[in-house]
């Protein structure tokens, strides 16, 4: 599974043909953005691209500067707020999302670096009514006070015991480095990914 | 961030072709670069996403490992051939970032990222690796992550890659590609110690790519390991790391390659400090021998000063586990 690896690639590519901004910033003019099969996603700086993303499931697309991360165009394009920014800089974890079923620091990457890619958000987990069995380990274990970190906490517990790395509360707590919960709710936590996990290989 | 082009290629030609124009920047994993453009420390004008390009690979040959510039660290910390046949490597990957960022992070990016010196990161204070000719505030400033050696009055950042480090210990060769064609650089002439010019980092030319490294399989490699000592237990750059690789006869060490970390401008290699080792046994003795000269031309600053001996102890921790 390991022996290679690589980002997901872009399923659909689209070349952005125009870019009007008009002189007094208002809205962007609409414009055409053609598929071209072979060509390249591109957008000159100030222009938009559309990004087409599989979020929990649901087709969006997304009309974004280059500039504009994978968190914020889930936090203020598509409404997803539940994946926090908290350092927007890689540091504290709390915009992890799933990318292709990988835990990723969504401020470290870029909207349109993941065209064609399904993204997991902690809005995502739950069947209807009924919480991911890490969302209840972490209300039976009282894993977080203020939340802030938890979104980022769950997102990287569900990837941490997929990957195999929870099998004891130092391995957890190594491969669980990447959040940081400022309320220091670490004991609670690593206690509810480990029962996570237990639940998940019985 | 400031507004920037974007261009995503599949195609190698394509990218050093864009990657050429001055003001282009490859964009990869961008767990670095990104922070530096939010930190407005990078300001390019064009990415080029090069994640199209087919160079996520890691196989193994008879004569060596050969790593495809986008493989993730996450892959290569994980792969067989690299546990078995080069464990620095792993261990080396494994102590550096976090899960996450080592899912995002490739390989070519990792050698490449910049230093973490708070000057240079922070785009209100002089800088001479950032705006050259500015000034260097560490020197007289807040030097306890700062270099001792191979630093000069201009710039004392460090290096602040593990995998570098492990590279270098393991005698890698970084392989190029740009409008010019291919080249092979072996790691030791790839970075560039700071001296006059600390913005010029390494050797690599406007728009040339990194798309493999290549590890050569020697008898040292299997016997090699990474120790990074931190401010915490993990998830954080080293103060001071060791690369060490020995091939033993008996105790006899028939060869030797040591290299670190937090205690350079650049990925340390200490020739020095291997002289000392080589055709000896390995015993408490030599390896403070070995320290001693790997240090002898140390020239701490203000706050920096405990990394003369604590890297000497780290080499001997590490050292003593190899025997």
């Amino acid at each position: 599974m390991a022996e290679s690896t690589g980002a997901a690639r872009p399923t659909r590519r689209t070349v952005l043909k125009t870019a009007a901004v008009t002189a007094g910033g208002a809205a962007l003019a609409p414009r055409t953005a053609v598929a071209a099969g072979a060509g390249e996603v591109a957008a000159g700086p100030g222009e938009t691209a559309v990004v087409t993303l599989s979020v929990n499931g649901k087709r969006r697309a997304v009309e974004v500067e280059p500039r504009v991360t994978l968190l914020d165009a889930l936090r203020e394009r598509l409404g997803l707020t539940g994946t926090k920014k908290g350092c927007d800089r890689g540091e504290c974890g709390a915009c992890t999302v799933l990318v292709d079923g990988e835990r990723v620091k969504s401020c470290l990457t870029l909207a349109v670096m993941r065209q064609g890619s399904e993204i997991t958000t902690i809005e995502g987990l739950a069947q209807g009514e009924r919480l991911h069995p890490v969302q209840e380990a972490f209300i039976r274990h009282d894993a977080f006070q203020c939340g802030g970190c938890t979104s980022g906490q769950i997102m990287s517990a569900v990837a941490c015991i997929d990957e195999g790395h929870a099998g004891s509360d130092q391995e957890i707590r190594e491969w669980m480095s990447g959040n940081l919960c400022r309320c220091a709710c670490y004991q609670n936590i690593v206690a509810a990914v480990a029962d996570a996990a237990k639940g998940a290989r019985s | 961030m400031k507004s920037f082009g974007y261009t995503a290629v599949r195609d190698p030609g394509e990218a050093v072709r864009l990657g050429g124009r001055p003001g282009t920047a490859f964009i990869a994993g961008g767990t670095d670069l990104l922070n530096l453009m939010k930190d407005g420390v990078t300001r390019p004008d064009r990415l080029v996403d090069v994640n199209g390009l087919e160079l996520a690979w890691v196989t193994e040959t008879a004569s060596g490992l050969r790593i495809g510039g986008l493989a993730r660290m996450r892959a290569v910390a994980g792969h067989g051939s690299v546990r078995r046949g080069w464990p620095v490597l792993a261990e080396a990957l494994l102590a550096s970032a976090s899960p996450q960022v080592r899912n995002m992070a490739s390989i070519g990016g990792n050698l490449l990222q910049r230093t973490r010196c708070g000057y240079f990161r922070d785009s209100g204070s002089p800088c001479n690796k950032r705006v050259p000719g500015s000034g260097c505030p560490a020197i007289d400033g807040w030097s306890r992550g700062h270099a001792v050696l191979g630093g000069s009055d201009a710039c004392i950042a460090t290096h602040p890659s593990d995998l570098a480090v492990a590279m270098v210990a393991l005698d890698a060769v970084v392989l190029v590609r740009g409008s010019g064609g291919e080249r092979r650089i072996p790691i030791g002439e790839f970075y560039l110690r700071p001296g006059t010019t600390p913005h010029v980092e390494n050797v690599l030319r406007q728009g040339e790519l990194i798309t493999a490294v290549e590890v050569p399989r020697t008898g040292m490699a299997r016997r090699s390991r990474y120790l990074k000592l931190r401010d915490r237990a993990t998830f954080e750059f080293a103060v001071v790391s060791v690369a060490a690789a020995v091939e033993l006869n008996e105790r006899r060490v028939r060869d030797v390659r040591l290299a670190f970390g937090g205690i350079g401008t650049t990925p340390w290699r200490s020739p020095e400090a291997e002289e000392v080792l080589r055709g000896k046994d390995l015993t408490a003795d030599t390896i403070a021998r070995a320290g001693r000269a790997l240090v002898r031309d140390a020239k701490p600053r203000h706050d920096n000063e405990f990394k003369v001996d604590l890297v000497q102890r780290a080499l001997a921790e590490l050292l003593e586990g190899l025997r």
